[in-house]
């Protein structure tokens, strides 16, 4: 499976998407909890093993889940869970080993339900661009089937019931991945987040709860869960990423027009330290190519091979991926310590952005 | 520099905070750095700040505290702890104490999304007819008239509807 997943070139991070220049991926999951049983952190070791077994009996009856596969986590290694967790397909918490967890990944890897996380069940769909919408449709999909099955612990008031009442209601975290470097680099990202909390939205870093902004990337998602429909949820929150994608095109404009030279200088740079190192770590690694993503969007590239806009937002994208500490663990087959990882993480930015001297 | 917490080691971290509204500015220490951040993190564990939250709207009676969940066993005391519930069951044990809460992390106490297919028709009409109220509201609120008076519609519908259907079963 996960040869297969490395080699993924219809994942959510292709840039294929709609909008995906900005917005490089959209993002829905639902939780739910079956009726009648205690939530995960309450439920004995029988009880999860029945959630278990109900949801991999049920799946197959799924139509989306059609081509898909069901992991049991208690077999998998920490390099496996981290993997996983850098494709974006679980979350930190899920990646922590412990018995009676599963998950559900479609072939594709933009379904996946992780079956005794913090709830039951923790479907998502996640998609290469800005399409929420779709998103939902299929994922709404997946939940109807899924309830022809299993029957969800459910008020007529409070909606679907979580564990944690931060979720209750719909149950629904919408969220959109954003690359905002020219926000960052004139300085207006913290007004931007600071206005986001205010009207009730989260911002996030890369891999999720509890992370950083590396490489310049932003995670809004919906607060609020409950008192406002699914639709409503989601048409929020692609407001509220139409406003932000509206301030980051202004202020790349801005770059253009007040800092080209900078600007260019910056991007020059990224990719020379990128084609030419020996050693560089991920964090360092991420926001160069950060800077070298924005270079290819705004035209600055040019007469390269990654000049054609399409080839080289794919060589980028999977890159902010595989440069990972896992995924150059599995590419190498074998484990690293950091400083091995550092060299094969400049080896591999540098095949890959055609540096001289490989 | 001096750090200005230890007095002691060379200042090496340079914070600003705002405490109390002022501005203030600091030079502290790695040492005494990394004690502050780890302050700090502690205050954003999410259960504790649940459960914090909990405390501030419950103002709790005694015997409140030593309510149980009949299913799971879970009291409210623990939901204070972890901030997570033990089960479906617990928000009906606990409804009492958690509405306050949910008003002030959802703004809401109502449901008005999708309900699963299996529930009787007739709750998923009346929240229909809730959800559209509610959406009639911030029609009016955003002054989009023609909005409302189709939302408008749509619930006279439903309630009358509703009505038939109920003066079919009475007879």
């Amino acid at each position: 499976m996960f040869e297969y997943f490395l080699n993924n070139k219809d994942g959510w991070l292709n840039g294929k998407g709609p909008e995906a220049e900005i917005v490089f991926s959209s993002r829905i999951r639902l939780a739910r909890n079956i009726a009648n049983l205690p939530f995960p952190s309450r439920a004995a070791s029988i009880q999860k093993r029945e959630v278990l077994d109900k949801v991999r009996e049920a799946y197959p009856q799924v139509n989306r889940l059609k081509n898909s596969t069901f992991v049991n986590m208690a077999e998998l290694s920490a390099l496996d869970s981290q993997f996983l967790l850098e494709r974006h397909l679980i979350s930190q918490e899920h990646a922590v080993a412990s018995k009676e967890k599963g998950l559900i990944v479609s072939d594709n890897e933009n379904i996946s339900i992780m079956i005794n996380e913090e709830d039951h069940l923790r479907s998502q769909v996640i998609l290469s661009g800005f399409d929420l919408k779709k998103c939902w449709q299929i994922l709404e999909e997946i939940d109807k089937d899924l309830e022809k099955k299993i029957s969800f612990s459910f008020l007529s008031d409070l909606g679907y019931l979580t564990a944690c009442p931060t979720n209750v209601g719909t149950a629904l975290r919408a969220s959109c991945m954003l690359h905002l470097p020219a926000l960052t680099l004139t300085k207006r990202i913290n007004k931007i987040l600071e206005l986001l909390t205010r009207i009730s939205f989260t911002t996030r870093g890369l891999f999720g709860e509890g992370t950083q902004a590396l490489g310049n990337f932003f995670q809004i998602s919906n607060q609020v869960s409950l008192g406002l429909s699914e639709t409503e949820l989601i048409d929020n929150l692609i407001g509220v990423v139409n406003q932000v994608k509206a301030q980051e095109i202004d202020a790349r404009n801005t770059l253009l027009k007040k800092h080209k030279i900078s600007l260019e200088d910056s991007v020059w740079r990224a990719l020379g330290i990128l084609r030419n190192s020996r050693l560089i770590s991920s964090r360092e690694a991420l926001s160069h190519l950060s800077v070298l993503c924005l270079g290819l969007d705004l035209g600055i590239i040019k007469n390269t091979d990654l000049s054609s806009k399409a080839k080289g937002r794919e060589v980028i994208n999977s890159l902010f991926i595989i440069i990972q500490p896992a995924h150059l663990q599995k590419i190498e087959s074998k484990s690293l310590r950091e400083r091995e990882r550092d060299y094969i993480r400049a080896e591999i930015l540098r095949k890959k952005l055609g540096g001289e001297d490989v | 520099m001096v750090c200005d917490v230890c007095h002691k080691n060379n200042a090496t971290v340079h914070l600003t905070e705002i405490i109390n509204g002022k501005v203030v500015e600091m030079h502290i220490c790695q040492i005494c750095a990394q004690v502050k951040a780890d302050e700090l993190n502690k205050h954003l564990n999410i259960s504790g700040f649940l459960g914090g939250l909990a405390d501030m709207v419950g103002g709790l009676p005694q015997e409140r505290r030593v309510l149980k969940c009949p299913s799971c066993g879970f009291s409210y005391g623990d939901f204070k702890k972890k901030g997570r519930l033990g089960c479906g069951k617990c928000y009906e044990t606990f409804r009492g104490l958690l509405l306050p809460l949910l008003k002030k992390i959802h703004s809401a106490t109502i449901h008005t999304g999708k309900t699963p297919t299996s529930l009787d028709k007739k709750v998923s009409s009346q929240l229909k007819v809730t959800e559209l109220h509610q959406r009639l509201r911030r029609a009016i609120q955003l002054e989009e008239y023609e909005e409302a008076a189709k939302l408008r519609d749509q619930i006279k519908e439903l309630e009358k509807k509703e009505k038939k259907a109920n003066s079919k079963k009475n007879v």
